[in-house]
């Protein structure tokens, strides 16, 4: 359980995260919607100690971030940055090597190994193991740092816009495999998303933040409603029905 | 795999150079005693060895912590603050006897501050958010400046026999260096390279950048703390034996990343090193059999360097 508790963050005078209060993580897959600068990648921040917070603090499986042990941390959440990038020049088997290194500190194992085949399995990155990150396509390098993610093979994992220059059909498939990571592998994943129709037909659960509060907190088919999409956008949005999940019809 | 396997051809390669080179400078061209010749040239083999190691490892740390290949700790005025510690040392120590009759305790002293300062300075200004290549730069020449000026303002006030002594920890020298001097400082370099092999595995996920890094459970704040103070150990113990060094350590980084190929530290670590040694040498020998100068050799180091870091400049600054 990831718990953050009377959460407030302040960038100078602005205020990204208002005494946030939510529990997450409890099981399967969490949307975690919101207007751009809603404060989605604030809280990522916190969560994942990137950024301290001004007042509250957060826990994981009890575990106080501000003071936990990083390494302890990092074997049980990983965070998919909005925009991750590395400075070295490395190879996507570099990379992915690395989300190994919370488990064995640099030394793979035979166990590492699997981890790092299953992730590049399930990102479709096997031709591209050896290509430089620098060489590859934006979305080839989103899948990349996703699959680092992954190999971190963490209870918790947060994904930051992980649809991000991905093409329709990874998008889809990038949805399904976070599906699979929850009902196959049990992790808990909590994925900012910004399309509320992918949100609808693959989370169990949307949170919404809107100015660094959260505005809704609910199940799809509570969600997907046009007075709730209204409350979070601040536009009026059409929901329809589509093959049994609420579609929004945010185009007009 | 693929990629270390040809590294380590070439390390192999690089190694075997240098102790060529080493062997040549001992005991070739030997004008009488060849005891004597190998106890001064085994000494300034041992100096040599410390700047290349201290160096070339310090800079290759210095770069995979702040993120960029064109600073080092030098070009942030480490020398000329250098230079001040040992000059407010002897100003400070001026009535205390024995500082002065005893040269290791001088060195004790100027190490300890350095460390303990270039550490605060380096943490004020690498710790913090990513500040872009040019501010450091301009701080890095404000720093010097500013260090440059209060050393000879200082000077000034300060007594004949205590500029005398000034004067020798300024210009010491690699060809001739003290002995006990280089005991001291080959133990603690060799102390601060082994602390660092034990770092040389979390150096690779510092070079992925902070949030990387902090994402892999590396515990950032403290482990560049450590690593600050084991360069600013290094470059101390180095300095304070041969005098600043400024470019030297920027060529030996960068063309240790192009012979190694690989961004682990494992590599390039160990290359920048034995590229230090092996250039110090071969600089050492064509100067001093060569053209017949031996002393000059920092001075063309230091030449060649300043050219190369005017290159890297330009070349960022196009970009
Ligand atoms: N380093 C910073 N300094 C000042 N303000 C910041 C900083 N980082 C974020 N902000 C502000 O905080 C607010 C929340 O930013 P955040 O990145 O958390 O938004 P977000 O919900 O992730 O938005 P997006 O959907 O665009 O990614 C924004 O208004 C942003 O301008
Ligand atoms: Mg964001």
């Amino acid at each position: 359980m990831i718990a953050l508790d009377h959460l407030t963050k302040r960038y100078g005078r602005f205020v990204a995260l208002d005494d946030v209060s939510l529990e997450l993580g409890d099981s399967g897959v969490t949307a975690l919607l919101g207007p751009n600068g809603a404060g989605k990648s604030t809280l990522f921040g916190i969560v994942g100690r990137l950024l301290g917070p001004d007042a509250g603090t957060v826990t994981v499986d009890g575990l106080d971030v501000a003071r936990a042990q990083s390494a302890e941390l990092a074997r049980t959440l990983a965070v998919l940055r909005q925009d991750a990038h590395v400075t070295a020049r490395l190879t996507v088997m570099d990379l992915v090597e690395f989300g190994r290194f919370p488990h064995s500190r640099g030394r793979l194992t035979e166990e590492d190994r699997q981890h790092i085949e299953r992730a590049l399995g399930y990102l479709e990155l096997g031709d591209l193991r050896d290509r430089f990150l620098d060489e590859l396509s934006g979305g080839q390098r989103q899948r990349a740092f996703i699959a680092m993610v992954l190999a971190q093979d963490t209870k918790y994992v947060l994904l930051d816009e992980p649809l991000n220059n991905l093409d329709l059909r990874h998008m889809a498939d990038m949805m399904k495999l976070i599906r699979r990571l929850a009902d196959d592998l049990g992790k808990a994943v909590i994925v900012v998303l910004h399309d509320v129709n992918f949100a609808a037909r693959y989370a169990d659960r949307i949170v919404a933040l809107r100015d660094g509060r959260v505005v809704a907190d609910a199940g799809v088919a509570e969600f997907m409603t046009p007075h709730v999409l209204q409350s979070v956008y601040g536009a009026h949005v059409d929901v329809r029905e589509v093959d049994g999940t609420p579609v929004a019809l945010y185009y007009s | 795999m693929r990629i270390d396997a040809k590294t380590g051809v070439r390390v192999g390669v690089l190694a075997v150079a240098v102790l060529a080179l080493a062997a040549v400078y001992l005991f070739t061209n030997v004008p009488g005693s060849l005891a004597y010749a190998l106890r001064i040239r085994g000494l300034a083999l041992g100096a040599m060895a410390v700047v290349a190691v201290a160096v070339g490892a310090s800079t290759v740390i210095f770069h995979t912590i702040t993120g960029n290949r064109v600073l080092t700790p030098s070009i942030m005025g480490f020398d000329s603050f250098y230079m001040l510690v040992s000059t407010v040392v002897v100003f400070v120590s001026g009535g205390v006897a024995f500082l002065r009759a005893d040269a290791t305790v001088m060195w004790g002293i100027q190490v300890a501050v350095m460390v303990a300062f270039a550490t605060l300075l380096f943490t004020w200004l690498f710790g913090g958010k990513r500040r872009s290549l040019h501010l450091m730069l301009l701080v890095g020449i404000v720093l010097g400046t500013f260090f440059r000026a209060l050393t000879e303002w200082l000077q000034r006030m300060l007594d004949p026999l205590d500029f005398q002594i000034l004067s020798d920890t300024a210009f010491a020298s690699m060809t001739r260096p003290d002995p006990t001097l280089l005991a001291l400082s080959a133990a603690v370099v060799v102390l601060a390279c082994a602390a660092t092999v034990a770092l040389l595995r979390t150096l690779d996920v510092l070079a992925l950048g902070r949030e990387t890094a902090v994402g892999l459970g590396v515990n950032h704040r403290r482990v560049v703390l450590i690593l600050f103070v084991l360069i600013s150990v290094m470059v101390a113990a180095s300095t304070a034996l041969v005098g600043p060094i400024l470019f030297f350590g920027l060529i030996v980084a960068n063309l240790a990343y192009s012979l190694a190929g690989t961004f682990r530290h494992r590599w390039t670590v160990p290359t920048a090193a034995l590229l230090g040694l092996g250039s110090l040498l071969a600089g050492q020998i064509i100067l001093e059999r060569v053209f017949g100068f031996g002393s000059s050799l920092s001075v063309i180091i230091e030449f060649a360097g300043g050219l190369f870091f005017l290159y890297l400049v330009l070349r960022k600054g196009a970009r």
